[in-house]
């Protein structure tokens, strides 16, 4: 899934606690090509060209400064909003498409609604919308890697409104009792769809919960890229050496709506939002690339409109891609098509066969 | 062959195909020092380690999510859910995530486990520790559905089990744990999914049974004997992937069709089996189908015996069926 543009970072982190000073550029251009793309998202989706989109604008400091802590043999368990985490594990933005397209190249097969990705190949497992399941999940498979002793963690992203599922209580619990490498890295962006996170708990943090399961839990500010960075880097080096699980609070803010099927004007004000954009992430990383020497108003300007354009192409011809074989609806319920499934694929071919249905 | 229990049949696969597989490991509550409330895994932490039969919190969410990120990262965990009644904390786990997760990826990830529940009544266990849903877990497409009713079938659809690359649940009748033995194979003798086991030949009227039900079915049929109506028995084994052409093949043969399970009577299994006779054995039908099922209530405790279905009900509503033609 190699990327046509220089847009890739180097995949393994040093063992530098502080983000690579040589790799902060690559990481805002990151952040800023998941920004344009989910710009252009957002509006492909009102063109009726993607059915439905979640935005991650807001968290790219997070899953950026995340993903460039962790190596390619580490296993992410991603929400639906880990757009970046895919990205700067090697996802292609063609795959990307593929994927919000559902066409006949999607890796997985038009199954899904957009965003819930699935890459194998970069161990990025496959999303799914039930809120916080892939958090026991994760504390699974680093029981597996315990087992097999592979050096490696598992992280799972959700969000605030996930501290109150049950998976959150579950996977914490088994990660403490087990003393599992996972790191549980949580995106407050402040809103589960309408409700704020002062309504989700009367925890002054999210982080502190942590210490009920009997590890540590920290907050950072998710707006920092390399905050986040050392705060990963530090839980997945205690991890790797058996010194058990962390909770990550990020501190961010959803500047999209929840979903394209969402209206955020019915819970929260334009001066909530336009207070929280003071603090976004990318002008922030600019401003200061610009301040250290790093960056200039002019690569800026180019580094937004080959973005775009990137974006625009990308898309025009994962557009063009063709569509999925609507027999392949059959397909992956088993390894193998039970004698039941047989029967209704070939009730749906004679449905066909006799001009019922178009194929 | 080696006579024993189906319990012991159980724990003597489960430790066999340990064995053999060090990828296997158990997970589940109370099943590694006090080798499980039913005993099917005694034993089993002294020879494995507690690091492959996994003593875990008290929540089942955090068993069938576990075993299954264990299973994305290539072991094959065998979870024990401690009772059926108690399995719906890890209800999400199993339809949204377990049954989804080849299909949701388009083949990327596949999630072999195998949840081995005791379900069904007849132990005085009232409300929570006697229901038998098997139908909400037969209704989700990518997970299969097993009941044994013979040691030799538990050891055989077990191994069937163990060896499947999709998501089983076993469900095991505690109710027939000890109450019957039979000889069992000591070698690795899998039984194949959607095959049925014709318990007993005949010609009159078709039972259709599995798990627990199978004996009180075979009960029924002996007594359908002395009475001159020679009745089929047919052992399902696996409710999905069923075997529908034995179904089908033996009511042609007999022409009547009476369904036979303890669970509630309302969009029980027994309706699928019923559609399905509806659906491609119509012609075949001398009589209606009938089904001698729990009745539509919660599981009793003291009267037990009212709800479920026993011999007598079963041998009145097949001598029903064949005097009705």
């Amino acid at each position: 899934m190699a990327e046509p543009e220089a847009l890739s970072l180097p995949p393994s982190p040093t063992d530098s606690a502080s983000f690579p000073e040589g790799a902060l550029v690559d990481a805002y251009r990151l952040m800023v090509l998941a920004r344009t793309t989910d710009e252009r998202c957002l509006s492909l989706q009102r063109q009726g060209r993607i059915g439905f989109y979640a935005p991650l604008m807001g968290q790219e400091a997070a899953q950026v400064g995340a993903s460039r802590a962790l190596t390619p043999q580490d296993w992410v368990f991603p929400a639906y909003r880990e757009l970046a985490v895919a990205l700067a594990r090697g996802v292609s933005l063609r795959a990307i498409f593929d994927q919000l397209l559902g066409n006949a190249d999607d890796k997985i097969k038009g199954r899904q609604m957009p965003n819930h990705f699935g890459f194998r190949d970069v161990n990025f497992v496959v999303a799914s919308s039930p809120i916080g399941t892939q958090i026991t999940q994760a504390v699974g498979a680093a029981m597996a890697a315990q087992r097999r002793g592979d050096p490696i963690v598992t992280i799972a992203f959700f969000g605030d409104g996930a501290t109150s599922s049950n998976d959150f209580h579950a996977g914490l619990n088994f990660a403490g009792v087990f003393r599992t490498p996972t790191i549980f890295f949580c995106q407050n962006n402040q809103w589960a769809i309408s409700l704020p996170r002062e309504r989700q708990t009367r925890s002054a943090t999210l982080a502190e919960k942590a210490s009920a399961y009997g590890f540590p839990g920290v907050v950072v500010d998710g707006n920092d890229v390399r905050a986040v960075y050392a705060a990963v880097r530090e839980s997945r080096a205690r991890a790797v050496s058996g010194g058990g699980p962390t909770l990550i609070e990020a501190e961010v803010y959803r500047f999209g709506p929840h979903s394209t099927s969402d209206d955020p004007n019915r819970y929260r004000t334009e001066a909530q939002l336009s207070a929280a954009k003071q603090r976004d992430p990318i002008g922030r990383l600019k401003g200061e690339l610009i301040a250290s020497g790093k960056w200039s108003d002019d690569a800026d300007r180019t580094l937004w409109e080959k973005c775009r354009a990137q974006v625009a192409e990308t898309f025009e011809a994962a557009e063009k891609a063709a569509p999925l074989d609507p027999r392949s609806v059959f397909d992956d319920v088993f390894e193998q098509l039970t004698p039941r499934l047989a029967e209704e694929r070939e009730e749906y071919d004679a449905l066909v066969r006799s001009g019922v249905l178009k194929s | 062959m080696t006579e024993m229990n189906l319990v012991q049949a159980i724990n003597r696969t489960l430790r066999d195909a340990m064995r053999s597989d060090p990828n296997i490991l158990l997970l589940g509550e109370d099943i590694g020092v006090n080798g499980g409330v039913f005993r099917a895994t005694d034993g089993l932490i002294k020879e494995f380690g507690a690091d492959r039969v996994i003593d875990t919190p008290l929540s089942e969410t955090g068993i069938v999510g576990t075993a299954i990120g264990m299973a994305l990262y290539g072991l094959k965990p065998i979870a024990e859910i401690q009772f059926l009644d108690f399995i719906y904390p890890a209800f999400d786990q199993i339809v949204s995530e377990l049954a989804k997760f080849r299909y949701r990826s388009g083949g990327q990830y596949p999630t072999h486990v195998v949840i081995r529940s005791p379900y069904g009544g007849g132990i005085k266990g009232g409300l929570y520790h006697s229901q038998s849903t098997e139908a909400y877990f037969c209704h989700t497409p990518g997970i299969k559905v097993v009941v044994p009713s013979t040691p030799a079938d538990a050891r055989g659809l077990l191994l069937s089990a163990i060896d499947d690359a999709d998501p089983v649940l076993f469900l095991e009748p505690k109710r027939i744990y000890r109450s019957l033995t039979g000889e069992v194979p000591d070698g690795i003798e899998r039984i194949p999914f959607g095959r049925a086991r014709i318990a007993r030949e005949g010609s009159d009227v078709s039972l259709f049974a599995y798990g627990a039900m199978v004996p009180p079915t075979l009960d029924a049929a002996e007594t359908l004997a002395r009475a001159g109506i020679s009745a089929e028995v047919l052992d399902l084994r696996s409710l999905v992937p069923l075997d529908e052409a034995a179904v089908i093949e033996s009511v042609e043969k007999t022409g009547r069709a009476v369904i036979v399970h303890e669970a509630a009577r309302f969009c029980g299994f027994g309706a699928e089996l019923a559609a399905l006779l509806a659906e491609k054995a119509l012609y075949s039908l001398k009589a209606p189908v009938a089904r001698v099922t729990g009745f539509d209530t919660p599981f009793p405790y003291a009267l037990e015996n009212v709800y479920l279905p026993n011999a007598q009900r079963i041998a009145h509503a097949a001598e029903t069926a064949v005097r009705a033609s």
